[in-house]
């Protein structure tokens, strides 16, 4: 039996971990390139650099000595997101999405002190949430306020569109979408809905939530069939920059799409994940190996938007 | 080069080499590849005794050589008071006491341990020049009986072993050839050996006498026995002869092919060489060990045998651990298993090593949840992170202490042996997992806490096995082939066994 399924999802295309991790991500994804995406911070310094968007930095906490400065941080915003510059899986981001003088609420209604804001800064200093407990940096950055289109198909968070790139070409997409099971999180493992999209179009293929189909979300109860990502061009022609600026040849880039700015970049992934093909029910092997036997030349981010546009739309039926 | 092919490469050469070293230790030295097999040992102790004549001493002592099933392990020589030393002599050893005055009765001892084991038997010499036998005094009608004798057996026979075969025939059948016996100096008795010795020597055929005892457990004062070794021009055959039937009999050590006599005495009288047996069932390693001492093995020289007992005791563990990490590499590449830390599953399984499986199992679940009940409390206290892992530390510090007292108490003795466990792995681990169940749920804790101790268990079950610990310890350079295999995992693109399950829906 576990010969034939083998044989049954080596025919379909789909990518493993151990053939991701062998065959693509220590071939394409130099050593000397991870620090640039395993840093959120560096991240974003160098996406504004080269004039990509992305969620206004509003601030950095470095040391325990800079903790004092926190409130004088905050003083203007009424909400806002704190994140680990080196967190790893989405671990440490705390939301604060409205405040009240010097009460700040999370989503879910919590309220946290300055202290408690102190507290998690803290943490985040000394490591907690870094692989290996490394000592890291803390930064602030706007809440992103979603775009309405979107809204709907979302339980309190954001949802964020992830597109993997393979050497500067779009390969597959899909959306994300809270649900109360995620608390809020546009985590897979804890029961978000990921939506598979068509590359070419930014239309669903298919919704899946804790690996089962499912057609409407769970908590808004809208029909996933009918979406369709506004402004799709724009968001592979941001994916395609990541390539670019980055320089890994497979990533995973995650978008989000503000009310008023339209699409930001908001990280790099440089080991993204495979749960994407479940999502879609396509394998990524054959795309992949379809860019991999592409002629080697210098091809400008349209012209391999457009070479994507032509071959990897979805098959009619699914 | 590719990197794949280096990866090949790199990995046939450690596999090749440390299976080939592997071999030859177990051919070539005899090393055991299963534990608890033994070789039999015969400790043989050689006694000559002597009554002094008022004059200088010399006794010479022909010494045996390892031969074909038989291989000298050890070899010591008592004697006190006497001179000692080991001369060769032309392709023998002989031993060498010599004392400048003595009286009475003397004693020497030459112990020696043979292992019943296969090696390299000595290379059959080509005929030499057979030093001549002792002349016998022989009277005309004796001469003429040793005449017959021959003319006899040659007539019967077609070649020089047939020849023998007839002459010994002959020879002990006292009636019909009468007066045979009468070779036999009645003052200086000759042993059938010797005197078919002579025979076949007036006859023309090259022959020796072999000496050697015939072994058999708890025997005491044994004297030698006597057989004859004769060039039928290709081989050297050997033949008993009183029954006349060729071939070594079994559970035969040579002691001396030809050359001179096996006992030579100057300065003493009455002169006599026993031998006593005893025969014991050794590990095989151990014997192995043994004869490695000798200088030609250099791969035994620079191994871990080499150390201090204490040192190897120390190695003996170490060397399990690889064993430990191609366990976690097996379950990571191939079946998908998540654990928290990705080498914590080995540490855990060297404490569990100490305390025994099921205590072991038990004791760090206790731990580990006290452990994070503890920690739940602690996060709510907003410490600092360094300071709260150091707190959960003293925490699993003091625990252990409580279980080990209440254990001693309960005389639940293996449970002291606790304090194997990785104190400061622990803490983080149960910090890590503290965390996870913040940010990804009790779901994700139980996943990786149970795919720890599972993979743990596993290791433990690898590196405790008998024959696991037996060919690390004993072939370290089998490592070199684990080295290879995890090379080869590292190469490994297909599937894990969970992503069969897990990407089942992609093909709806």
């Amino acid at each position: 039996m576990w010969i034939k399924r083998q044989k049954k999802l080596r025919n379909a295309g789909v990518l493993g971990l151990n053939e991701r991790n062998v065959s693509y991500i220590s071939r394409y994804n130099k050593r000397e390139n991870f620090p640039l995406v395993d840093n959120k911070l560096k991240t974003k310094k160098a996406a504004t650099a080269v004039n990509l968007p992305v969620p206004e930095l509003l601030g950095v906490i470095e040391s325990p000595a800079q903790l004092k400065q926190l409130p004088a941080l905050l003083k203007d915003q009424q909400s806002f997101v704190i994140k680990p510059a080196r967190g790893s899986g989405g671990k440490g981001i705390l939301v604060v999405n409205h405040r009240e003088g010097e009460q700040f609420f999370k989503p879910s209604g919590a309220l946290l002190t300055h202290g408690a804001i102190r507290h998690y800064v803290s943490n985040i200093l000394s490591g907690v949430y870094s692989l290996g407990g490394k000592p890291d940096v803390a930064f602030i950055e706007t809440l992103v306020i979603g775009d309405q289109l979107l809204g709907k198909y979302s339980h309190e968070g954001l949802p964020d569109i992830r597109i993997i790139v393979f050497k500067g070409f779009p390969v597959m997409a899909m959306l994300r979408c809270p649900t109360s099971d995620s608390d809020g999180k546009a985590n897979l493992h804890q029961g978000a809905v990921g939506v598979g999209l068509d590359i070419t179009r930014g239309t669903a293929l298919k919704a899946v939530q804790n690996d089962k189909i499912i057609s409407h979300h769970p908590d808004t109860g809208v029909k996933f069939s009918d979406l369709a990502i506004p402004d799709w061009p724009q968001l592979l022609k941001l994916a395609g920059h990541c390539h670019d600026f980055t320089a890994l040849g497979y990533l995973g880039c995650d978008i989000v799409l503000d009310k008023d700015r339209g699409p930001l970049i908001l990280e790099v992934n440089a080991r993204p994940g495979l749960f994407i093909q479940i999502a879609s029910g396509i394998g990524l092997r054959p795309r992949l190996q379809t860019i991999e036997n592409l002629i080697q030349k210098d091809w400008h981010v349209d012209e391999r938007i457009g070479y994507a546009l032509s071959c990897f739309s979805a098959p009619a039926n699914k | 080069m590719s990197s794949r092919a280096q990866v090949y490469l790199l990995a046939l050469v450690f596999i090749a080499s440390g299976l080939g070293l592997t071999l030859y230790k177990n051919v070539a030295l005899n090393f055991p590849l299963s534990p608890g097999s033994l070789t039999r040992v015969w400790e043989i102790e050689a006694k000559v005794t002597f009554w002094a004549k008022p004059q200088t001493i010399t006794v010479d002592l022909a010494l045996p050589q390892s031969q074909d099933g038989y291989q000298i392990i050890d070899e010591t020589f008592a004697s006190s008071g006497y001179g000692f030393d080991i001369r060769k002599k032309g392709t023998q050893r002989r031993a060498n006491w010599t004392r400048r005055e003595a009286g009475g009765q003397q004693t020497l001892y030459y112990k020696l341990k043979i292992a019943h084991q296969k090696a390299s038997p000595v290379p059959s010499e080509p005929p030499q020049a057979s030093p001549i036998p002792d002349k016998l005094i022989w009277s005309p009608a004796q001469e003429a009986i040793a005449a017959t004798l021959i003319t006899q057996a040659h007539a019967l026979s077609a070649d020089p072993s047939s020849f023998a075969t007839q002459l010994l025939k002959q020879l002990g059948q006292h009636e019909s050839i009468k007066g045979s016996q009468s070779l036999n100096d009645p003052h200086h008795r000759v042993s059938a050996a010797n005197l078919a010795l002579q025979l076949l020597t007036r006859a023309g055929v090259v022959s020796h006498i072999v000496r050697g005892i015939s072994l058999t457990d708890r025997v005491h004062n044994q004297a030698a026995s006597e057989l004859l070794e004769l060039y039928d021009g290709q081989n050297w055959q050997i033949i008993d002869p009183i029954t006349a039937h060729f071939g070594l009999p079994e559970d035969f050590f040579i002691w001396q092919r030809g050359g001179d006599s096996l006992l030579q005495l100057e300065g003493g009288r009455r002169s006599k060489i026993r031998f006593s047996l005893i025969a014991n069932d050794l590990p095989a390693k151990n014997v192995a060990l043994m004869h490695a001492q000798e200088p030609n093995a250099t791969l035994i020289d620079f191994n871990i045998y080499s150390l201090p007992v204490e040192k190897q005791a120390v190695f003996k563990l170490l060397l399990l651990v690889p064993i430990g990490a191609l366990v976690v590499v097996l379950f990571r590449v191939l079946i998908g298993i998540r654990t928290s830390g990705t080498f914590m599953p080995v540490l855990i399984a060297m404490a569990f090593m100490q305390t025994t499986l099921l205590t072991g199992v038990g004791l760090l679940s206790a731990l580990v949840l006290v452990g994070l009940w503890i920690r739940s409390y602690l996060s709510q206290l907003d410490l600092l992170m360094v300071s709260r892992i150091a707190a959960v530390l003293i925490v699993v510090v003091m625990l252990m202490a409580v279980f080990s007292v209440v254990s001693h108490k309960l005389g639940l003795e293996q449970m002291l042996n606790m304090t194997f466990f990785p104190m400061v792995i622990l803490a983080w681990t149960i910090e890590r997992l503290s965390i996870t169940w913040e940010e990804d749920g009790a779901r994700e804790v139980a996943v990786q806490g149970i795919g720890s101790l599972t993979v743990a268990i596993v290791a433990y079950l690898a590196m405790t096995h008998a024959l696991v610990g037996h060919l690390t310890y004993n072939f370290p350079e089998l490592l070199l082939a684990v080295l290879g295999i995890i090379l080869l995992l590292g190469q490994y693109s297909g599937y894990r066994l969970n992503e069969l399950f897990r990407f089942r829906s992609a093909l709806d």
